[in-house]
Protein backbone atom coordinates (compact mmCIF):
# COMPACT_ATOMS: atom_id res chain seq x y z
CA UNK A 1 0.00 0.00 0.00
CA UNK A 2 2.80 2.41 0.88
CA UNK A 3 4.26 2.03 -2.58
CA UNK A 4 0.97 2.86 -4.27
CA UNK A 5 0.08 6.15 -2.61
CA UNK A 6 0.84 8.14 -5.74
CA UNK A 7 -1.60 6.09 -7.80
CA UNK A 8 -4.34 6.90 -5.31
CA UNK A 9 -3.20 10.53 -5.29
CA UNK A 10 -3.53 10.62 -9.08
CA UNK A 11 -7.04 9.19 -8.85
CA UNK A 12 -8.13 11.68 -6.18
CA UNK A 13 -6.59 14.65 -7.97
CA UNK A 14 -8.37 13.71 -11.19
CA UNK A 15 -11.70 13.31 -9.42
CA UNK A 16 -11.12 16.78 -7.98
CA UNK A 17 -10.20 18.05 -11.46
CA UNK A 18 -13.38 16.70 -13.03
CA UNK A 19 -15.71 17.93 -10.29
CA UNK A 20 -14.14 21.32 -9.62
CA UNK A 21 -13.24 21.70 -13.28
CA UNK A 22 -16.84 21.47 -14.42
CA UNK A 23 -18.59 23.05 -11.47
CA UNK A 24 -16.10 25.67 -10.30
CA UNK A 25 -16.33 29.35 -11.11
CA UNK A 26 -14.38 30.55 -14.14
CA UNK A 27 -13.79 34.06 -15.49
CA UNK A 28 -16.49 35.07 -17.95
CA UNK A 29 -14.62 35.95 -21.12
CA UNK A 30 -15.77 36.58 -24.66
CA UNK A 31 -15.01 33.98 -27.35
CA UNK A 32 -13.70 31.53 -24.74
CA UNK A 33 -16.97 31.30 -22.76
CA UNK A 34 -17.20 27.93 -21.00
CA UNK A 35 -14.48 26.43 -23.19
CA UNK A 36 -11.96 28.01 -20.79
CA UNK A 37 -12.42 24.83 -18.75
CA UNK A 38 -10.40 23.01 -21.40
CA UNK A 39 -7.41 24.41 -19.53
CA UNK A 40 -7.77 21.57 -17.01
CA UNK A 41 -7.61 18.96 -19.74
CA UNK A 42 -5.93 20.19 -22.91
CA UNK A 43 -3.11 22.18 -21.29
CA UNK A 44 -2.53 19.40 -18.75
CA UNK A 45 -1.85 16.99 -21.61
CA UNK A 46 1.02 19.20 -22.81
CA UNK A 47 2.41 19.76 -19.31
CA UNK A 48 2.22 16.04 -18.65
CA UNK A 49 3.90 15.34 -21.98
CA UNK A 50 6.77 17.70 -21.20
CA UNK A 51 7.35 16.14 -17.77
CA UNK A 52 7.24 12.59 -19.20
CA UNK A 53 9.68 13.54 -21.98
CA UNK A 54 12.03 15.08 -19.42
CA UNK A 55 12.00 11.78 -17.49
CA UNK A 56 12.61 9.88 -20.73
CA UNK A 57 15.52 12.20 -21.55
CA UNK A 58 17.07 11.70 -18.11
CA UNK A 59 16.88 7.91 -18.45
CA UNK A 60 18.43 8.04 -21.93
CA UNK A 61 21.37 9.98 -20.48
CA UNK A 62 21.56 7.47 -17.65
CA UNK A 63 21.63 4.64 -20.17
CA UNK A 64 24.43 6.25 -22.13
CA UNK A 65 26.52 6.70 -19.00
CA UNK A 66 25.85 3.28 -17.47
CA UNK A 67 24.85 0.95 -20.34
CA UNK A 68 22.22 -0.47 -18.02
CA UNK A 69 19.50 -2.00 -20.21
CA UNK A 70 16.80 -1.21 -17.63
CA UNK A 71 17.27 2.51 -18.24
CA UNK A 72 16.57 1.96 -21.94
CA UNK A 73 13.26 0.25 -21.12
CA UNK A 74 12.31 3.15 -18.84
CA UNK A 75 13.27 5.79 -21.39
CA UNK A 76 11.20 4.20 -24.15
CA UNK A 77 8.15 3.65 -21.92
CA UNK A 78 8.12 7.30 -20.83
CA UNK A 79 8.66 8.49 -24.40
CA UNK A 80 5.72 6.42 -25.62
CA UNK A 81 3.21 7.60 -23.03
CA UNK A 82 4.53 11.13 -23.51
CA UNK A 83 3.78 10.85 -27.22
CA UNK A 84 0.27 9.62 -26.44
CA UNK A 85 -0.25 12.67 -24.24
CA UNK A 86 1.09 14.87 -27.04
CA UNK A 87 -1.28 13.39 -29.62
CA UNK A 88 -4.19 13.82 -27.20
CA UNK A 89 -3.06 17.39 -26.53
CA UNK A 90 -3.01 18.12 -30.25
CA UNK A 91 -6.40 16.49 -30.86
CA UNK A 92 -8.05 18.35 -27.98
CA UNK A 93 -6.38 21.54 -29.18
CA UNK A 94 -7.96 21.17 -32.63
CA UNK A 95 -11.39 20.79 -31.02
CA UNK A 96 -10.78 23.89 -28.93
CA UNK A 97 -9.52 25.83 -31.97
CA UNK A 98 -12.66 24.99 -33.90
CA UNK A 99 -14.83 26.88 -31.40
CA UNK A 100 -12.51 29.79 -30.59
CA UNK A 101 -10.05 30.71 -33.35
CA UNK A 102 -12.48 29.81 -36.08
CA UNK A 103 -14.86 32.74 -35.72
CA UNK A 104 -17.47 34.14 -38.05
CA UNK A 105 -14.90 36.19 -39.99
CA UNK A 106 -14.48 33.68 -42.75
CA UNK A 107 -11.60 31.58 -41.47
CA UNK A 108 -11.73 27.90 -42.21
CA UNK A 109 -10.37 25.32 -39.81
CA UNK A 110 -7.73 24.41 -42.39
CA UNK A 111 -6.42 27.98 -42.53
CA UNK A 112 -6.33 28.27 -38.76
CA UNK A 113 -4.43 25.02 -38.40
CA UNK A 114 -1.48 26.51 -40.34
CA UNK A 115 -0.40 28.06 -37.10
CA UNK A 116 3.18 28.25 -35.75
CA UNK A 117 2.25 26.73 -32.40
CA UNK A 118 0.34 23.86 -33.98
CA UNK A 119 2.99 23.20 -36.61
CA UNK A 120 5.67 23.28 -33.89
CA UNK A 121 3.69 20.83 -31.77
CA UNK A 122 3.22 18.58 -34.78
CA UNK A 123 6.97 18.66 -35.52
CA UNK A 124 7.73 17.74 -31.90
CA UNK A 125 5.31 14.79 -31.99
CA UNK A 126 6.67 13.61 -35.34
CA UNK A 127 10.24 13.73 -34.03
CA UNK A 128 9.20 11.49 -31.16
CA UNK A 129 7.28 9.31 -33.63
CA UNK A 130 10.53 8.79 -35.51
CA UNK A 131 12.09 7.64 -32.22
CA UNK A 132 9.80 4.58 -32.28
CA UNK A 133 10.44 3.96 -35.98
CA UNK A 134 14.15 4.02 -35.17
CA UNK A 135 13.73 1.62 -32.26
CA UNK A 136 11.72 -0.77 -34.41
CA UNK A 137 14.37 -0.88 -37.10
CA UNK A 138 17.02 -2.56 -34.93
CA UNK A 139 17.18 -6.26 -34.19
CA UNK A 140 20.24 -5.97 -31.98
CA UNK A 141 19.17 -4.96 -28.47
CA UNK A 142 22.33 -3.10 -27.45
CA UNK A 143 22.56 -1.20 -30.69
CA UNK A 144 18.90 -0.26 -30.46
CA UNK A 145 19.29 0.98 -26.91
CA UNK A 146 22.40 3.03 -27.70
CA UNK A 147 21.26 4.64 -30.95
CA UNK A 148 17.78 5.39 -29.68
CA UNK A 149 19.19 6.93 -26.49
CA UNK A 150 21.33 9.26 -28.59
CA UNK A 151 18.33 10.04 -30.78
CA UNK A 152 16.19 10.73 -27.72
CA UNK A 153 18.68 13.39 -26.58
CA UNK A 154 18.33 15.04 -30.00
CA UNK A 155 14.53 14.76 -29.89
CA UNK A 156 14.46 16.40 -26.47
CA UNK A 157 16.73 19.18 -27.68
CA UNK A 158 14.17 19.88 -30.44
CA UNK A 159 11.14 19.67 -28.14
CA UNK A 160 11.23 23.05 -26.40
CA UNK A 161 12.37 25.09 -29.42
CA UNK A 162 9.55 23.70 -31.53
CA UNK A 163 6.72 24.03 -29.02
CA UNK A 164 7.79 27.14 -27.13
CA UNK A 165 10.56 29.20 -28.73
CA UNK A 166 9.64 29.26 -32.44
CA UNK A 167 5.94 30.08 -31.87
CA UNK A 168 7.01 32.98 -29.67
CA UNK A 169 9.50 34.26 -32.22
CA UNK A 170 7.08 34.35 -35.14
CA UNK A 171 3.85 35.17 -33.31
CA UNK A 172 0.86 32.95 -32.95
CA UNK A 173 -2.80 32.98 -32.04
CA UNK A 174 -2.07 30.63 -29.19
CA UNK A 175 -2.01 32.20 -25.73
CA UNK A 176 1.55 32.84 -24.69
CA UNK A 177 2.67 34.19 -28.03
CA UNK A 178 3.15 37.78 -29.11
CA UNK A 179 0.17 38.73 -31.23
CA UNK A 180 -2.37 36.83 -29.20
CA UNK A 181 -4.83 38.93 -27.25
CA UNK A 182 -4.05 37.30 -23.98
CA UNK A 183 -0.51 38.59 -23.62
CA UNK A 184 2.67 36.80 -22.85
CA UNK A 185 3.38 34.40 -21.21
CA UNK A 186 0.36 32.11 -21.30
CA UNK A 187 -0.05 31.59 -17.60
CA UNK A 188 0.00 35.19 -16.40
CA UNK A 189 -2.74 36.63 -14.23
CA UNK A 190 -4.64 38.03 -17.20
CA UNK A 191 -5.27 34.56 -18.52
CA UNK A 192 -5.86 32.59 -15.40
CA UNK A 193 -7.18 33.77 -12.06
CA UNK A 194 -6.43 32.23 -8.67
CA UNK A 195 -9.44 29.95 -8.55
CA UNK A 196 -8.40 28.39 -11.85
CA UNK A 197 -4.83 27.91 -10.69
CA UNK A 198 -6.14 26.01 -7.66
CA UNK A 199 -7.58 23.45 -10.08
CA UNK A 200 -5.00 23.66 -12.86
CA UNK A 201 -1.87 22.73 -10.89
CA UNK A 202 -3.45 19.73 -9.11
CA UNK A 203 -4.79 18.67 -12.51
CA UNK A 204 -1.30 18.76 -14.02
CA UNK A 205 0.01 16.59 -11.18
CA UNK A 206 -2.92 14.18 -11.46
CA UNK A 207 -2.61 13.69 -15.22
CA UNK A 208 1.17 13.36 -15.02
CA UNK A 209 0.94 10.71 -12.31
CA UNK A 210 -1.56 8.84 -14.48
CA UNK A 211 1.05 8.89 -17.25
CA UNK A 212 3.72 7.67 -14.83
CA UNK A 213 1.44 4.80 -13.77
CA UNK A 214 0.87 3.70 -17.37
CA UNK A 215 4.61 4.00 -18.06
CA UNK A 216 5.40 1.86 -15.00
CA UNK A 217 2.99 -0.82 -16.25
CA UNK A 218 4.71 -0.77 -19.64
CA UNK A 219 8.14 -1.08 -18.00
CA UNK A 220 7.06 -4.01 -15.82
CA UNK A 221 5.39 -5.89 -18.66
CA UNK A 222 8.43 -5.34 -20.89
CA UNK A 223 10.70 -6.77 -18.20
CA UNK A 224 8.48 -9.87 -17.93
CA UNK A 225 8.52 -10.19 -21.71
CA UNK A 226 12.32 -10.03 -21.82
CA UNK A 227 12.58 -12.58 -19.04
CA UNK A 228 10.41 -15.02 -21.02
CA UNK A 229 12.55 -14.52 -24.13
CA UNK A 230 15.76 -15.10 -22.14
CA UNK A 231 14.37 -18.24 -20.50
CA UNK A 232 13.32 -19.73 -23.81
CA UNK A 233 16.76 -19.41 -25.35
CA UNK B 1 -50.88 46.23 -44.58
CA UNK B 2 -48.28 44.12 -46.33
CA UNK B 3 -45.90 47.08 -46.34
CA UNK B 4 -46.29 47.47 -42.61
CA UNK B 5 -45.31 43.84 -42.05
CA UNK B 6 -42.32 44.21 -44.32
CA UNK B 7 -41.21 47.30 -42.46
CA UNK B 8 -41.64 45.56 -39.14
CA UNK B 9 -39.66 42.54 -40.35
CA UNK B 10 -36.88 44.82 -41.57
CA UNK B 11 -36.84 46.73 -38.31
CA UNK B 12 -36.60 43.50 -36.33
CA UNK B 13 -33.87 42.16 -38.59
CA UNK B 14 -31.82 45.30 -38.08
CA UNK B 15 -32.39 46.00 -34.43
CA UNK B 16 -32.51 42.59 -32.79
CA UNK B 17 -28.88 41.72 -33.61
CA UNK B 18 -27.72 45.13 -32.39
CA UNK B 19 -29.66 44.56 -29.18
CA UNK B 20 -27.98 41.19 -28.80
CA UNK B 21 -24.54 42.68 -29.36
CA UNK B 22 -25.27 45.43 -26.91
CA UNK B 23 -25.40 42.93 -24.07
CA UNK B 24 -22.37 43.25 -21.83
CA UNK B 25 -22.92 39.88 -20.25
CA UNK B 26 -20.73 37.13 -21.63
CA UNK B 27 -22.75 34.12 -22.61
CA UNK B 28 -21.99 31.17 -20.36
CA UNK B 29 -23.70 27.81 -19.96
CA UNK B 30 -26.14 29.25 -17.44
CA UNK B 31 -29.08 27.15 -18.65
CA UNK B 32 -27.11 23.92 -18.34
CA UNK B 33 -26.20 25.02 -14.84
CA UNK B 34 -29.64 26.19 -13.74
CA UNK B 35 -31.51 23.08 -14.81
CA UNK B 36 -28.90 20.92 -13.17
CA UNK B 37 -27.84 19.03 -16.30
CA UNK B 38 -24.20 19.99 -15.80
CA UNK B 39 -24.22 17.33 -13.08
CA UNK B 40 -24.97 14.73 -15.73
CA UNK B 41 -21.83 15.80 -17.60
CA UNK B 42 -19.78 15.55 -14.43
CA UNK B 43 -21.27 12.11 -13.69
CA UNK B 44 -20.50 10.84 -17.19
CA UNK B 45 -16.90 12.05 -17.05
CA UNK B 46 -16.44 10.61 -13.56
CA UNK B 47 -17.79 7.26 -14.77
CA UNK B 48 -15.22 7.21 -17.56
CA UNK B 49 -12.51 8.14 -15.08
CA UNK B 50 -13.59 5.36 -12.69
CA UNK B 51 -13.66 2.87 -15.55
CA UNK B 52 -10.19 3.83 -16.75
CA UNK B 53 -8.69 3.62 -13.28
CA UNK B 54 -10.40 0.28 -12.60
CA UNK B 55 -8.92 -1.04 -15.84
CA UNK B 56 -5.45 0.24 -14.93
CA UNK B 57 -5.78 -1.22 -11.45
CA UNK B 58 -6.68 -4.65 -12.84
CA UNK B 59 -3.82 -4.47 -15.34
CA UNK B 60 -1.48 -3.58 -12.49
CA UNK B 61 -2.65 -6.61 -10.50
CA UNK B 62 -2.28 -8.91 -13.49
CA UNK B 63 1.30 -7.79 -14.08
CA UNK B 64 2.05 -8.21 -10.38
CA UNK B 65 0.86 -11.81 -10.60
CA UNK B 66 3.07 -12.41 -13.62
CA UNK B 67 6.07 -10.95 -11.82
CA UNK B 68 5.82 -13.59 -9.11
Amino acid sequence: MQKHWWKILSFLLLIYTFIAGFLGKVPELNILNESIRNLYFHVCMWFGMMILFIVSFIYSIKYLSSNNYKHDITASAFASIGTVFGVLGYATGVIWVSVTWVTDQGQSLASVLKEPKLIGAMIAILIYGAYFVLRGSFTDVDKRARVSAVYNVFAFAMLFPSIWIIPRLVGSLHPGSPGSDSGNPALDRNDMDGSMRAIFYPAVIGWTLLGVWIASLKIRSKKIEDKIILNNE
Amino acid sequence: MNKVYKFLALAIAIFVPTLLFAQDKVEMADLLRSNGKIYAVVAVCLTILFGLFLYLFMLDRKIKKLEK
